[in-house]
């Protein structure tokens, strides 16, 4: 189990390019998809912790599944795996591809790869929002909260902090009728 | 003595850099280059290009990199634990405090409330990525391509990226 752990998270830290939601869906596809360790739903709220709490967003949720499997092991497990790639590649580029940094076929790769990284992204969301059966008050928050951070650049943290409080306020006074 | 600064600057961007990604650019920019002067700002841009196209989150690469700059191998092993380590600490933290408390109403309510939100966090991601991606009609050309690939037909991540690379090199 440890071993698989480990591997899963490896995989998607050596595919994450450009940070970020960028490995949003590669952790949807195998940790929800594939190995089913967590739910849609689970998934989307660590996606939310992370993202109230300092740190790269695939770190915490690694270390998040970490935990939830296996305990603190599992945590520093995972956290292994999605940093160790990474760190083993800077350390080859600083130690021996320094030199290459300008080459033209790489930059040529990245110009493809980026909109990669785009459809991937909006598929996920895509994906994501399928297994959760959003509704129509759903939608709406979540073009609410498209418009504030991309037209307003309101803070992502604000916005979740409001939204968490709201709803719990909205729920008690429900119940309270 | 500089192995220790280094350790204490990375805790110190690790803990303070909410969002992940680019929110941590200015926080290594003042600790690396203003307060430490480990790094001219060519450098620093030579980085954050490198850091853009290797796999990783971004605050891991750089720590990686300014650590190996600052002190070799120790440096790089350290930089990039004390990056780490405090949003491991809180994370872990976190889900013990969430799984005592998982029957309780309030972090349900507060839940619900919060998965729209995050759902439009990551429409907006995508948008900015978008941004910077589709530059021209061949790039549209791949990223809808890919979408309907990766959306549909079920077509691996991973599969995809490659697919992209050797794309951008055939096209571009």
């Amino acid at each position: 189990m440890y071993f698989e752990m480990f591997k899963t998270f490896f995989k998607i830290g050596a595919f994450t390019i450009g940070g970020g939601y960028a490995m949003v869906p590669l952790i949807q596809d195998e940790v929800v998809e594939k190995k089913e360790w967590l739910s849609d739903e689970e998934f989307v709220d660590i996606l939310a912790i992370a993202e109230v709490t300092p740190g790269p967003v695939a770190v915490n949720t690694s270390t998040y599944v970490g935990y939830k499997l296996k305990g603190v092991k599992g945590s520093i497990v995972c956290t292994l795996g999605t940093v160790l790639p990474s760190f083993l590649i800077i350390l080859l580029i600083v130690t021996s591809l320094w030199k290459y940094r300008n080459n033209a076929i790489a930059e040529k790769a990245f110009l493809g790869i980026r909109p990669a990284v785009a459809a991937l992204v909006f598929s996920a969301v895509y994906k994501i929002g399928k297994g959760m059966n959003v509704n129509k008050y759903m939608l709406a928050i979540g073009l609410i909260t498209v418009l504030a951070v991309v037209v307003f650049n309101v803070s992502p943290i604000i916005i979740i902090l409001v939204a968490a409080f709201g709803s719990i306020g909205y729920y008690k006074n429900r119940e309270k009728k | 003595m500089e192995l220790l600064k280094l350790f204490l600057s990375f805790l110190k961007i690790g803990a303070f850099t909410f969002g992940g990604g680019y929110a941590m650019v200015p926080l290594i920019q003042n600790e690396a280059i203003e307060v430490h002067g480990w790094l001219t700002n060519k450098e620093f841009i030579d980085i954050l290009a490198i850091v853009e196209m290797t796999p990783g989150p971004i605050a891991i690469n750089s720590a990686t990199f300014l650590g190996y700059k600052v002190g070799g191998i120790l440096g790089s092993i350290l930089a990039t634990t004390a990056v780490v380590l405090p949003s491991f600490v809180i994370i872990i933290l976190i889900a013990h405090f969430l799984s005592k408390f998982k029957d309780s109403p309030y972090v349900d309510w507060a839940f619900i409330g919060i998965r729209p939100v995050v759902l439009g966090l990551i429409i907006s991601a995508s948008i900015s990525v978008a941004r910077n991606a589709f530059i021209d009609f061949k790039s549209v050309i791949i990223g809808v391509v890919l979408f309907y690939l990766i959306s549909f037909k079920n077509i691996h991540p991973i599969l995809s990226i490659v697919l992209a690379g050797v794309a951008g090199v055939l096209l571009f």
